[in-house]
């Protein structure tokens, strides 16, 4: 039963690439996990969307009679000490912690697989690459983090700048090792041997064919990123305090612990809720996409 | 052995120079002149030209950086803008809480996660098994400061078994300074325990798995002869790495805990000195900070040798 369904996958695979749909509701049915996290995180999105329609109150603006209220009706989550709605406040968290995220991904990636493929293609930059990766890295993330919003001071571009920074060296780790494999293959030899370019091959082959890992890799950026976003905004060197972040208010919570602990509570949830999300769906993108592990079940 | 530890030590060099060059560029690329800044309104042109020639920002950019490098390697790191004193001498003022806190977080971290990860693996796809890994995913998603400040609301305010935050020296009461330590050093130990349950129980995994340990069943050995003195052993190699990877990542927690619970630790120390702008004490922590990270690492790796014996280079 086993061999015949590697048989058939192996033949359909041969004969036409699966849609991306197909893939998808595949990868859906194989992996629950997958499903859990792609659900909570669209569900986040969806808030995170939607937020000014969720919620009657601004999230900027205070109201002083009902400060540090507790959950009720009136307000979901309570208010700060300003009156704040801390529900409206999340939601319009989650906004910026979304795009925090996905920028740091999309630049660490981009970064990571340009300098990943350079390394990979030839040894001599390798060595020089890989030194300077490997000396990035040996700082911890958070810490070189807030030494490059130091420099660069404090705002959202300079908090995604500086998270993509910090990332990079891990996608061009993983670019790198797979562009090594790869590199030596047949069909990389065939595709030489035709008269295929050099862009071409390491674009068509050698980049096509490490896709999966990076994919994997920049789900779990994705969720450095916005744990590393929440830190940075806590500690006050990340985005400006009068714009809603989900570390900001936990931070602005502090003080109030003793009185209106709720405050602190939810935004923590909500990044809780949006990193496990994440994290579910590398570990499951990871199972489903690892070749050696893609048949076994 | 020797010539193994002299190409390690040789290999450090390139990643120290990198890190080096970073934290130079970093602070030199920082808006404004930073001797007019440290100056004052009303220097006169001579005294802002004195106090470059006094922070090695005088001549070409490469020549300012071996400059700064040589002073560096001899422990002088400058001198804080904020209160005029040597950095190397603010760094040792604050070093000590760091390290405090991390041996009590390492300990919890090693004493919650070697037992769950052994437990889940003999036990595999138990109750147990379940939870460690639940706890394992929940551990990588909770971010630090939000455990500390959970922490500091059901122990400290609700329940009032410990104190909420500070730091009281050792030397004076040590059973005083623990019961400070107790809540940060949880805050900073649990979240690393997840990631080595998760490498224990895979790494276990793979010996339990193995011809030999097959064999001490069928001789008849007990269960925990089986694991503790067959399996175990050879599942310290990964274990190993985890755990240096932990060391590392409390280092980086280090900074976000020091700051809920007010440690006055090289964390704190390098938030306050962002919000003041000092950028020789950035400089200097983070300099000390990847130096120890990279050393911490060369440190397990020679451990291997001590544990497997089959290990050779």
């Amino acid at each position: 039963m086993a061999t015949r369904s590697v048989e058939w996958d192996a033949r359909a695979q041969a004969t036409k690439r699966p849609s991306a749909g197909t893939l998808f509701l595949r990868m859906m049915r194989r992996r629950r996990i997958i499903g859990l996290g792609a659900v909570i995180l669209l569900l986040v999105m969806a808030a995170a969307a939607a937020a000014p329609w969720l919620t009657p109150y601004n999230p900027l603006a205070p109201d002083v009679p009902a400060r540090l209220q507790g959950p009720g009706p009136a307000h979901l989550f309570g208010t700060d000490d300003f009156g704040r709605d801390i529900f409206s406040r999340v939601l319009f968290g989650a906004r910026l912690s979304l795009l925090v995220g996905t920028l740091v991904t999309v630049l660490a990636t981009a970064g990571g697989v340009v300098i990943g493929l350079a390394a990979g293609a030839n040894p001599r930059t390798d060595r020089v690459l890989m030194r300077i990766m490997d000396g990035l890295m040996a700082f911890p993330d958070i810490v070189l983090a807030i030494a490059l919003m130091a420099t660069l001071g404090p705002s959202v571009r300079n908090v995604i700048i500086a998270l993509g920074f910090v990332y990079t060296p891990r996608v061009a780790r993983v670019v790198r090792a797979s562009v090594l494999v790869i590199i030596n293959q047949e069909y990389v030899e065939a595709a030489r041997a035709v008269g295929a370019s050099r862009a071409r091959i390491m674009t068509r082959h050698v980049l096509a064919n490490s896709i999966s890992p990076v994919i994997v890799q920049a789900t779990f950026i994705a969720a450095y990123a916005m744990l590393g976003e929440a830190a940075l905004s806590f500690l006050g060197v990340g985005v400006p305090p009068q714009i809603p972040t989900w570390g900001g208010i936990i931070a602005s919570g502090q003080v109030y612990l003793r009185q209106a602990a709720w405050i602190s509570v939810f935004p923590g949830a909500a990044i809780i809720l949006s990193v496990l999300a994440l994290n579910l769906l590398g570990d499951g993108l990871r199972d489903f996409l690892d070749p050696r592990l893609r048949y076994s079940s | 052995m020797l010539s193994y530890l002299t190409g390690r030590l040789l290999a450090l060099i390139p990643v120290l120079l990198v890190v080096a060059v970073v934290l130079f560029l970093l602070v030199r690329s920082t808006p404004g002149d930073p001797a007019r800044v440290l100056a004052g309104e009303d220097a006169t042109p001579e005294q802002i030209k004195m106090l470059r020639r006094d922070m090695g920002l005088e001549g070409p950019l490469p020549a300012q950086f071996v400059r700064w490098l040589g002073r560096a390697v001899q422990g002088d790191l400058g001198r804080s803008l904020f209160n005029r004193l040597p950095v190397s001498r603010i760094i040792g003022q604050h070093v000590g809480p760091t390290l405090m806190l991390s041996t009590m977080a390492v300990t919890i971290s090693l004493s919650i996660g070697l037992p769950l990860g052994i437990v889940s693996a003999v036990f595999r796809n138990s109750w147990m098994d379940q939870a460690g890994l639940a706890l394992a995913m929940l551990g990588a998603a909770v971010p630090t400061f939000w455990l500390g400040l959970s922490l500091i609301v059901v122990f400290a305010v609700n329940l009032g078994w410990l104190p909420s935050s500070g730091f009281r020296s050792p030397t004076e009461d040590l059973r005083r300074s623990l019961t400070y330590l107790v809540l940060p050093a949880f805050t900073l130990g649990v979240p690393s325990s997840a990631l080595i349950i998760r490498f224990v129980r895979s790494s276990l995994l793979d010996v339990i798995a193995t011809d030999y340990v097959r064999t001490a069943r069928a001789k008849g050995l007990g269960q925990r002869l089986v694991i503790f003195r067959h399996a175990l052993r050879n599942a310290l190699v990964p274990i190993l790495t985890v755990i240096g990877l932990t060391v590392a990542a409390l280092m980086g927690g280090a900074v976000v805990t020091e700051t809920v619970f007010a440690i006055p630790g090289m964390g704190q120390l390098v938030v306050q000195s962002v919000l003041r702008r000092d950028y020789p004490v950035i400089q200097g922590v983070t300099l000390v900070v990847a130096t120890s990270y990279v050393l911490i690492n060369l440190g397990v790796d020679l451990l291997y040798f001590v544990v497997d014996p089959r290990v050779k280079y």
